[in-house]
């Protein structure tokens, strides 16, 4: 090996000093992957719920229910299998109120549409929509009150 | 040299990125679940004892 006055790596000593170089980058990318599987792994076990879009959506249902809540009670309104809900009884509605129970129920089918929409995007994965909605879809029936109208798995509605 | 190492490191980086999209590809379907149940007993106030907190929300009356 000739030595200079500057120093300049042979074509050798530079492809060693690649391969240990590339070995710590290797290391490096595998401590890296490990962190981010972990990541992912934490991610797994929660989704992210605590967007302002989502808690938006949640205020207003929540405000939208003491109007609703009747309706549930008197089997007007029930709780449909595809997380939506529906009038299924506007005879049970006076006439007076129809227009009223019309409106509520559109709105917060489109704010259980919003939020399903919401709960998968703000998890990075918009695909996963009509999964997020089949999920809440049986919770909300699941958690319905004893008294309340739901749909049955062959869309039949039942008193729970 | 350098632009070469850089690129390598790029790659790694690159590779363990769709790794982790990889892992992460499948409904977490227990965990939708219980996002779900969160929502749910916010929306109905739904107070479950011993449940977690429900932060940033006025105290649920109870209606049952």
């Amino acid at each position: 090996m000739k030595t200079k006055f500057q120093w300049r790596p042979t074509p050798a000593l530079s492809a060693l000093n690649a391969v240990a170089v590339t070995k710590n980058l290797f290391r490096a990318a595998f401590a890296l992957l490990a962190l981010l599987a972990a990541v992912g792994v934490q991610a797994q076990t929660n989704l992210e719920v605590n967007t302002p879009a989502i808690a938006a959506l949640k205020n207003a249902m929540q405000a939208r229910h003491a109007q609703l809540a009747p309706y549930y009670a008197s089997g007007a309104v029930g709780i449909a299998r595809d997380g939506s809900i529906q009038l299924r009884d506007a005879n049970a509605v006076p006439l007076a109120q129809r227009q009223a129970v019309n409106g509520l129920v559109a709105a917060e089918n489109g704010d259980r549409a919003a939020l399903y929409r919401e709960v998968a995007r703000a998890n990075g994965h918009p695909e996963w929509e009509a999964d997020v909605r089949a999920t809440f879809g049986q919770r909300w029936i699941d958690k319905a009150q004893a008294d309340w109208h739901v749909q049955n798995a062959r869309g039949e509605w039942v008193k729970k | 040299m350098r632009g070469r190492l850089k690129s390598v490191g790029a790659l790694a980086t690159g590779m363990s990125l769709a790794a982790c999209v990889t892992i992460n590809i499948y409904f977490p379907a227990a965990a939708a679940e219980k996002a779900a149940d969160r929502i749910i007993d916010e929306v109905w106030q739904l107070q479950k004892e011993g449940a977690k907190k429900t932060d940033t929300q006025p105290a649920p009356i109870k209606q049952q």
